[in-house]
């Protein structure tokens, strides 16, 4: 769509947009300093087991590996779903978008289940400062994807009743960073708390 | 809308594969113990910074073209302060620790 | 039902406590009972409360700064009471009442006083000096004052239901954790600041983008005015910095709540990691808070100078030096925690470093002012004041600054004394200055300059009276916070600083009486043609005040002094030949909505009633769900409205045009 052929009204859309996207990146750089705290805290936290479980008693790599493997995957299902918003494709967006969110449904099951296993236990996170600080970085990762998966029901029933319209897609694709962003938080995740706390 | 170039969608197969790769060896270092500890650190940390690159790259489309400057710099500005807040606080704790016994 | 909220919370066990509590009830049904009396609840809701235009938000995120100014100024007017009374004495003032008014005097003049004042500062002008119509997300504004109101409340209420935090305004565990404060002080401490913190975070975004991307056409950065400039800078260190103390207080929050040991002794707890992680945020938000007033110093110096801005290049990067830099200051508030030489040296260095873009700030506003034809407007007075004070209190930072001299100093009084000699001279008075630069563009007519003068006064000599002993105190060994001593050459020290702080009650009594008279007299003194003072910069270029849309043709800009080149150029007041309809934000009561159930959840987290934590949870969650799924939210001002107001501006400006 060249420039001059747009009205008044979709050039104010557009900027609208990218202000939005900006201000939106501006959250997730914020969030991205959340998170570089906890992690900073967790990794000053992990010689405080004050006498109980460390890391190697409690994680278990294969439920690690599956819940890389769900979330890695549900980041190229969104990439799937934000290609077929630029294609105009309402039913493929709502079909790439229910996938990511089966999948990211099954990773937050996965969590919760390995959190409830810790504390049944005894290793939950007012065990030990070390608990607390990981049940508090991987549960802050918990609920950001938590939210996530409610904002795609949110935005699946937006597509499903109003369409692809600019506003919407332009949801979707701030959906998008934040879905992202939260895979690469995962990244730093298994890289500091699962695969180091199992060597 | 227009008809979508297939860019777009070999950024995210290409960006999915690497992706695997880049977590299939940290984590098969750790099933196996190939590796002694410290090098295998060493090599968690090199791939998770790569994947994190990939990601930007492949999932996210941060280049230095078409992404608005003002994100890049954000971007580049948020991985400052990280490092000095994170570097800082390590050097900070770590120093205490020793010194402190906490 | 109601957790852990009995009648006990009541404060009927001590008659300071009950008195404190009786005037802000009171206070509170006092506003009630005009608001009934002018009818003016309904103009209220529907103009004020509803509302999403940057220059009403800003308006009453001030109206709140001020209104906490006067209660964190009780606070210290009692703070110093006591201790000039209470030598070998206990004074009137049990310890555990005098900490918790130690602790709510820094946390209301930081979080309720000086943020809410700054961001109501920038709210009322930013987007009037970029030449735009309102801020990028002007319902996000509004949720963000809500939300600073409602930590605002939160604080309050702890003075009428419970009690407030002992544990200052810093909260360092494992004294505010749940094994040794197990009441209520602590959580309404950690609530407020969590709650408004969200809010501050939100408006750090909101002005970047603001700034970033809706400048008027040919604005370059390097012709923001330097207000903006430092507003951007503030606002970039706003949405950066607040996260650590997120993430400070939730972790207390979590030890508090939840049984966690992030600070605890026992259980492989580390409290020296809250320390680090509150002051990640502490120092820059010093520097959130000064950079605006050096801005709105920048701007009032050039116009009562009647001289452009010298050094104007030079003000950017000290502005963006002083950013970067304190993020690598902070270690410099806990010197004395144990670290090594070779970290202490380091943030010590760092520490003098950032003093050097300030001292070449301050050489800027006095080469602007030297052979300029100074106007001896108020503003122009805080400013030179400022000067003055300011310097000495950065002269005791830099002594601070090195390690070995703050081992005899930290948590002295003279310690206390050089972070009021910086606060006050520097924030308190760049706020003043700007609030009486501004208020006739904000209200359309003047504000008295007599009364002003006299405020300034009295808070400068007041200043002097109440902090230099506190120096000469702290170099005599006398530690901070202290409700009884038993030095007796103390005593004339504390007797000059309570004098001190009954000279600035005179000086607040100066700004009430400005406020009176001001509004008494407004009918005569208004301002017909938007620029009483012969300004430079855009914000000038409109009524007084603005009408909604700012600006009915969004101008260009060709030079750094936009409106004085328009003036010079003869085409300030040039009418358009026809008006364009306008899309203005709509109300909305989704903010205040936000604010007054972010109220109910904070109070509910303190008082552990669950059910009421998750209802408001749920409603807040809702309530946002709700808006972001509207797309109807701006309604159009036909362009014969927009005519209609600009012809009344036109016939207002008279000669002018």
């Amino acid at each position: 769509m060249s420039v001059t052929h747009m009205s008044e009204h979709e050039r104010e859309e557009i900027e609208t947009h990218e202000q939005r996207a900006l201000g939106f990146w501006l959250y997730l750089m914020g969030d991205a300093v959340i998170f570089a705290l906890l992690f900073a805290t967790y990794a000053i936290m992990i010689p405080g087991t004050a006498g109980g479980p460390t890391g190697k008693d409690l994680f278990d790599l294969d439920n690690a590996a599956i819940e890389t493997a769900l979330l890695l995957v549900s980041s190229m299902t969104f990439g799937f779903a934000s290609l077929q918003v630029k294609a105009g494709n309402r039913g493929a967006v709502l079909l790439w978008l229910a996938i990511t969110f089966l999948l990211g449904a099954g990773f937050v099951f996965l969590e919760v289940r390995e959190f409830a296993g810790m504390i049944a236990r005894g290793a939950g996170p007012d065990r030990s400062g070390f608990l607390s600080a990981f049940f508090t970085l991987v549960g802050t990762h918990g609920v950001h994807v938590t939210m996530g998966l409610i904002w795609i029901v949110v935005l699946g029933a937006q597509v499903a009743l109003k369409g692809l319209t600019l506003p919407v897609a332009s949801r979707l694709y701030r959906l998008g960073l934040f879905w992202h962003f939260l895979d690469i938080a995962w990244v730093g995740i298994f890289s500091i708390v699962y695969l180091p706390g199992l060597l | 809308m227009e008809h979508q170039p297939p860019h777009a969608l070999r950024s995210y197969l290409i960006g999915f594969v690497l992706a695997v790769i880049l977590s299939a060896v940290p984590f098969w270092l750790v099933y196996t113990h190939a590796l002694p500890p410290d090098r295998t650190l060493l090599v968690i940390g090199i791939a998770a910074v790569l994947q994190v690159l990939v990601h930007l790259r492949f999932f996210l489309h941060i280049n230095f073209t078409t992404t608005p400057r003002e994100n890049v710099l954000a971007l580049v500005f948020t991985c400052i302060l990280l490092f000095i807040m994170v570097g800082g606080s390590f050097w900070i704790m770590f120093d205490l620790h020793t010194r402190m016994m906490i | 039902m109601f957790g852990k909220l009995t009648i006990d919370a009541l404060p009927f066990y001590s008659p300071i406590a009950a008195g404190g509590a009786a005037v802000t009830v009171g206070g509170a049904l006092l506003v009630a009972i005009v608001l009934t009396w002018l009818r003016a609840w309904k103009y209220l809701w529907t103009d004020w409360l509803t509302s999403v235009d940057h220059k009403r938000i800003g308006i009453m995120y001030i109206v709140l700064a001020l209104i906490m100014l006067l209660r964190g100024f009780v606070d210290a007017l009692m703070m110093r009471a006591q201790q000039a009374m209470a030598l070998n004495s206990g004074g009137y003032l049990p310890p555990e009442h005098f900490d918790q008014i130690f602790s709510s005097h820094g946390t209301i003049m930081i979080f309720f006083m000086a943020m809410p004042f700054m961001t109501g500062l920038m709210n009322v002008i930013v987007p009037l000096q970029i030449g735009t119509r309102d801020v990028a997300f002007p319902w996000l504004n509004a949720v963000s004052l809500w939300l600073s109101a409602a930590g605002a409340a939160l604080v309050m209420v702890s003075l009428v239901i419970g009690k407030f935090s002992t544990a200052g305004w810093t909260g360092y565990p494992p004294y505010s954790g749940i094994e040794y404060n197990p009441g209520v002080g602590v959580d309404y401490w950690i609530w407020a600041i969590l709650i408004s913190g969200v809010g501050s975070t939100m408006s750090g975004i909101n002005f970047i983008v603001t700034i970033l991307k809706r400048r008027a056409p040919g604005m370059t950065l390097m012709r923001m005015t330097p207000f903006v400039w430092t507003a951007l800078v503030a606002s970039v260190l706003m949405a950066f910095a607040f996260p650590a103390i997120t993430v400070a207080c939730g972790l207390l929050a979590l030890d508090r709540l939840a049984g966690m040991h992030f600070f605890t002794n026992a259980h492989g707890g580390n409290m020296m990691n809250y320390v680090n992680l509150f002051w990640i945020w502490g120092h820059p938000e010093v520097y959130i808070l000064i950079l605006p007033a050096f801005g709105i110093f920048s701007e009032v110096v050039s116009t009562f100078s009647r001289k452009r801005l010298f050094g104007y290049e030079s003000l950017v990067y000290a502005t963006a030096a002083i950013g970067i830099l304190s993020f690598t200051v902070w270690l410099h508030h806990f010197f004395t925690m144990g670290s090594s030489a070779n970290v202490n040296a380091f943030f010590g260095v760092m520490t003098m470093i950032i003093a050097v873009p300030t001292g070449v700030k301050v050489f800027n506003w006095l080469l602007t002012m030297y052979r300029g034809r100074i106007e001896f407007h108020p503003s122009m007075m805080w400013s030179i004041g400022f000067i003055v004070t300011f310097v000495i209190g950065g002269m005791t930072g830099v002594l601070l600054a090195i390690p070995p001299a703050d081992f005899l100093m930290h948590n002295t009084t003279f310690l206390v004394a050089h972070f009021h000699n910086m606060i006050i001279p520097g924030v308190l008075f760049g706020y003043l200055a700007g609030y009486m630069y501004w208020f006739p563009k904000a209200f359309g007519f003047a504000f008295h300059r007599g009364w002003g003068l006299g405020a300034f006064w009295c808070w400068i000599i007041g200043f002097y009276l109440a902090f230099m002993p506190l120096y000469l105190l702290g170099l005599k060994g006398m530690p901070r916070r202290m409700e009884t001593y038993n030095d007796p050459t103390w005593q004339p020290y504390l007797l000059v600083a309570a004098s001190g702080a009954a000279v600035v009650l005179c000086g607040i009594g100066c700004m009430v009486m400005q406020l009176y008279v001001s509004i008494r007299d407004r009918a005569k003194t208004r301002d017909l043609t938007g620029d009483p003072f012969d300004g430079r910069t855009l914000e000038w270029s409109t009524s007084s005040p603005p009408p909604p849309y700012n600006f009915a043709v969004i101008p260009t800009v060709g030079d750094r002094e936009a409106f004085l080149e328009m003036k010079e150029k003869g085409i300030a007041y040039r009418r358009p030949a026809a008006y364009e309809p306008i899309r203005i934000p709509s109300n909305t009561p989704i903010g205040v909505i936000l604010g007054a159930f972010g109220f109910v959840l904070g109070f509910a987290m303190v008082w552990h009633i669950w059910w009421l934590v998750l209802a408001s949870g749920f409603v807040m969650f809702v309530a946002v769900i709700v808006r972001s799924s509207n797309d109807d939210q701006e309604f159009t001002m036909s362009a014969s409205e927009v005519k209609r107001i600009e012809d009344q501006r036109y016939r207002q400006l008279g000669s002018r045009a």
